[in-house]
């Protein structure tokens, strides 16, 4: 069993929905980025999401891509958020939070599919969430994935419709990441009412465990998904939060890194209030 | 290792690949609608009443074909290749962009679409689009990037007296890559309603091969006045190439006539050496950016690198996945021309042609003067004039330190 699939087996038997929290590497710095990740399990992060910066993040808002180009400027490297990683695993002890790199496929390309999720699993990455990779093409990744042990988690959409969701779930594990919004992240909130249709249909054709994002801003909004939904992902107002803390300079400011981590410690208070059936 | 297939015209696959090269990466949400994009393709092209109505529109209001000329002046000063010009430059709204364009919107109508987007470099493709989304009533959304708003300001104001609203992109590099990444996150929000019309051979399958079947008329024009004219094939073809739609449009039908040599020039910049260049074959390597994988101007980790070029129009970290093929395949040579050379070729045909053309074709003349005096006299080269100067005259007369 994946770290993923425990977690969400534990969260399940807890009777509650989880909080994924994506931040990106680097961001504002390498330093301070890994300061928050190292905090994240203890403000009740469930599941971390962790960004690769990518010069031209299109399925991206504004906050996240001004957090991307603060970490590429910063000097983020591949090699460097593998590094984040394996700090995060020798240094915290922490064996279970599950750590998830999002981005985009050409950093993978780039290196090869079968080297990057090879180091990718030696620095104890557990999956992957590829926003340009549909599965349509990726053939080319998964073989890779599934002989380092590394969960493929698919996007799926509103459009997504029952026709195509086969297709996409063939390639899915660890769990199924829904779009709750037609765009790109941190810009429109669904309606509590179009997440539990949306998951009452989803759950028709997968037994993953199901998590929601985009849009999500408040801990009221993650409780809402977290009523239907076995997790709530929040990005963009989380990276909002680190660009709060930067000084005129694009210094980190001493409140960054608490800051950041009493508003994932607010969002994990919204989903933990939700008891599950 | 590449095998050379039968036929160098059959592609992409069915999966919308070119070898390699294309594919289709994109967010999911965008995926259902590409593949209905490309059922509504495949129906309407084999539809003769959508044909019936582009040739309609192509032959009446954009002013095709266009003529193919011998540029007498310029074979003489150069002394060699006998040189002819395909004038795409005279087509209505002044490139080539208008073939692929009212392709496109005939498709969105059809498709029952209600908005129409579309990114733009030079500016040439956005008033294209603006153009026929004013003849057929839709609404228009052009993302331009903000340094190229300023260089071409004569078509962004085209574009907005033709209806269409301009939006200026101040991310990243604020060239034709930002545009693009801009109108692919407004898609994402619009999807249901907006059709995105790609300006080039480029992007998600099925537009690399959509944008090539709809400029394909440069080639078929071609072949039919050339023998015309001169009673056989060309021996030689010269086109410029950002994303390498009008080179593709006039390859496309030679692609297996083994006679004819086939050469395509990106924007050299500032020399290939100094970094400061367009030219993602010569000095890129495969990636995916934009929906397809292809050469790409790029560091050792992925990320991509601003393009540099004179011209708007070729300032694009990419290319067309069926010219990355076709450099592997070896079947088209790819070679580049530099901000300098492009303008004294520009000042070139001004003077002996009375022609003024874009900074985008000036490039493929840049390397027609080096070519044709090599080439005996009656070899016959084509080079596509696919755009015409006048949206850059302030910029030439600038850098040119003309008092107007």
């Amino acid at each position: 069993m994946s770290r993923i699939a425990r977690r969400f087996a534990t969260l399940a038997a807890d009777k509650r929905a989880g909080l994924v929290t994506y931040v990106t590497a680097g961001d504002p710095d390498i330093a301070v980025s890994y300061e928050i990740l190292k905090g994240l399990p203890a403000a009740g992060a469930d599941l971390i999401e962790l960004g690769m910066p990518f010069t031209d993040p299109m399925a991206d808002g504004p906050s996240i891509q001004l957090a991307g180009q603060r970490a590429l400027k910063a000097g983020i490297t591949v090699d460097a958020t593998f590094d984040m990683v394996r700090r995060f695993r020798r240094e915290t002890g922490d064996r279970d939070t599950p750590i998830l790199l999002m981005g985009y496929y050409n950093l993978v390309y780039r290196r090869g599919a079968e080297r990057f999720c090879r180091e990718a699993q030696e620095a104890g990455i557990d999956g992957f969430i590829l926003v340009d990779l549909p599965p349509e093409e990726a053939d080319e990744l998964k073989p890779h994935a599934v002989k380092a042990g590394i969960d493929t988690v698919l996007l799926t959409a509103p459009t997504t419709d029952d026709a195509r969701l086969p297709a996409v779930l063939r390639y899915a594990s660890g769990f199924v990441y829904f779009v709750s919004i037609l765009g790109i992240t941190g810009t429109a909130s669904a309606s509590e009412d179009a997440v539990r249709n949306h998951v009452a249909r989803l759950r028709r054709h997968t037994s993953l465990p199901l998590g929601v994002g985009f849009g999500i801003k408040t801990p009221d909004q993650a409780a809402a998904v977290a009523r239907h939904a076995d997790a709530a992902v929040v990005g963009s107002a989380i990276v909002d939060r680190v660009k709060a803390g930067l000084d005129e300079q694009g210094r980190a400011k001493p409140d960054l890194v608490p800051g950041v981590l009493a508003y994932v410690k607010a969002l994990s208070d919204g989903v933990r209030g939700v008891r599950k059936g | 290792m590449n095998v050379t297939p039968n036929s160098f015209r059959t592609g992409p696959d069915e999966r919308g690949h070119f070898g390699i090269f294309g594919g289709r990466y994109v967010a999911e949400t965008l995926m259902p609608l590409i593949l209905d994009l490309e059922k509504a393709y495949n129906t309407a092209k084999a539809d003769p009443a959508f044909q019936g109505e582009l040739q309609r529109l192509s032959l009446h209001y954009a002013g095709r074909p266009s003529p193919l000329y011998f540029a007498e002046r310029l074979t003489r000063h150069l002394g060699g290749a006998k040189i002819y010009f395909k004038r795409d430059e005279l087509n209505h709204t002044g490139s080539h962009k208008i073939n692929n364009v009212l392709g496109q919107v005939l498709l969105a109508k059809r498709m029952g679409k209600t908005r129409v987007i579309a990114e733009t470099g030079a500016g040439q493709h956005g008033v294209a689009t603006a153009t026929a989304c004013a003849l057929f009533d839709i609404p228009c959304v052009v993302f331009m990037g903000a340094v190229d708003v300023s260089r071409q300001s004569p078509n962004v104001v085209r574009m907005k007296m033709l209806g269409a609203e301009v939006r200026p992109v101040t991310a990243g590099s604020a060239t034709l890559k930002d545009a693009m990444n801009e109108a692919l996150r407004d898609w994402v929000a619009t999807c249901e309603t907006t059709f995105y019309c790609i300006g080039t051979v480029a992007g998600p399958h099925p537009y690399p091969a959509m944008v090539r079947d709809f400029q394909s008329v440069i080639g078929q024009e071609t072949r039919k006045q050339m023998m015309d004219a001169e009673g056989r094939l060309p021996d030689t073809l010269v086109a410029c190439i950002g994303g390498g739609s009008n080179a593709m449009g006039l390859f496309h039908p030679f692609l297996d006539d083994k006679s004819v040599r086939i050469v395509g020039v990106e924007a050299g910049g500032r020399g290939i050496e100094t970094g400061e260049h367009a030219a993602s074959l010569s000095g890129g390597m495969p990636g995916v950016l934009h929906g397809n994988r292809t050469y790409l101007l790029q560091d050792k980790e992925g990320q991509i690198i601003e393009a540099h070029s004179i011209s708007a129009g070729l300032d694009y970290p990419g290319i067309g996945p069926e010219h990355s093929w076709l450099k592997e395949l070896g079947r088209v040579e790819y070679v580049s021309a530099t901000d300098d050379e492009a303008l004294a070729a520009f000042q070139l045909l001004c003077k002996l042609e009375g022609i003024i053309p874009a900074l985008e074709p000036a490039h493929a003349l840049a390397h027609v003067t080096k070519l044709a005096p090599t080439l005996p006299a009656d070899n016959l080269l084509v080079m596509n004039l696919c755009g015409r100067g006048d949206k850059d005259v302030f910029a030439v007369a600038e850098r040119l330190g003309m008092k107007v």
